[in-house]
């Protein structure tokens, strides 16, 4: 079970084990948006901040 | 047994949907490829290794990231979900417009302008409220709804002053008085496949804005109407959202080409995923063809 510190509280977060690369996850304590970057190491960073022509 | 097929799917972010898809590849022991939109890059007169997919799945979450790479893609002859031609109809809300008029499909009545005089002249002609559309953008965001002059001179302004170039192409949309839900179709190919209601007690029912959903059956009309829809922008994967007016029955209100399904999925039930990659699969083959 990998875990990682939330780079906004310095919370410790444990990921899921089908967490995937490239998925966000959301810090239980802060709230921010994280974007899983490796699992082998497990690293997470900021998610990129919603841009004006995202969507569907 | 596996198909003997290679494909892409460029992608922003795992969301749910990415998973669900990817999921399905590697059950169908389909070989493919996940392609990070950040990560490349196209050199326009060398196709190189891009040759080496059958087809791409263009899952995007970004338009212009999503319409540009398809547009290189096509040029090289590599097939997409959904191509070019449909990602620049869907994802311009004037260009949804103008091909569902050509179409005869019925929409909401639409007006454009492009400063905010004529803007005010055009809103006041369709009469108050009216609703202010960014003509790229989704998830509900950048609507404004119009009740009256003061607020129709003050949006328009702020659009002009503070939007970037695109928000001062004025796109007016007839305010249509829903009964506290719309409705998503799924479309594949030429198949409404399910529909779902999306209700809200906000005028805005879009789920990325809170609204829940539930199942819509498809009766005759609806599927003829969304069959129409997809047509009239080139068809494909796509996401049809109607609102029900009460006097002029169902209208088009947009088409998605890059559609989120995670809520329509556990709904209504029916394996959009797999049918994706059906479609996509397909397209990969050449059992349809996509490109113009």
């Amino acid at each position: 079970m990998s875990t990682v510190i939330c780079p906004e509280c310095e919370a410790e977060i444990t990921l899921d084990a089908d967490t995937e690369i490239g998925e966000i996850i959301v810090c239980p304590d802060c709230g921010v948006d994280l974007e899983v970057l490796s699992l082998n190491p497990a690293q997470v960073d900021l998610a990129p901040m919603e841009e004006e022509d995202w969507g569907e | 047994m596996p198909e003997n097929v290679t494909i892409g799917v460029l992608y922003s972010r795992t969301r749910v949907e990415e998973k669900k898809i990817f999921a399905v590849l590697e059950e169908r022991g389909i070989k493919y490829d996940r392609i990070d939109d950040r990560q490349i890059y196209f050199e326009l007169d060398d196709a190189g290794h891009w040759l080496s997919y059958d087809a791409i799945l263009e899952r995007s979450i970004s338009y212009a990231r999503g319409l540009y790479a398809t547009r290189a893609l096509n040029a090289w002859g590599i097939p997409t979900v959904n191509p070019a031609h449909v990602a620049e109809i869907c994802g311009d809300k004037v260009s949804t417009s103008t091909a569902l008029a050509k179409a005869g499909v019925p929409q909401p009545k639409i007006n454009v302008a492009y400063t905010p005089d004529s803007a005010l002249e055009a809103i006041e002609s369709m009469g108050y409220p009216v609703v202010l559309k960014p003509v790229v953008g989704s998830w509900g965001r950048l609507l404004a709804k119009i009740n009256d002059r003061d607020a129709a001179e003050a949006v328009l302004e702020h659009k002009k002053i503070l939007g970037s170039y695109q928000h001062s192409i004025f796109y007016i949309q007839e305010y249509v008085d829903k009964p506290g839900r719309d409705i998503r179709a799924f479309v594949i190919g030429d198949q409404a496949v399910c529909a779902m209601y999306r209700r809200s007690d906000h005028w805005i029912t879009n789920t990325a804005r809170g609204g829940e959903g539930d199942v819509c059956p498809i009766t005759s009309d609806l599927g003829e109407l969304c069959q129409n829809a997809a047509a009239a922008v080139g068809g494909g994967v796509l996401a049809v959202d109607l609102i029900e007016h009460p006097d002029r029955g169902l209208l088009v209100n947009e088409i998605n080409h890059t559609m989120e399904f995670n809520t329509l999925m556990p709904t209504t039930k029916v394996d959009i995923p797999g049918m994706i990659v059906d479609y996509l699969t397909a397209v990969a083959k050449r059992e349809i063809e996509v490109l113009r």
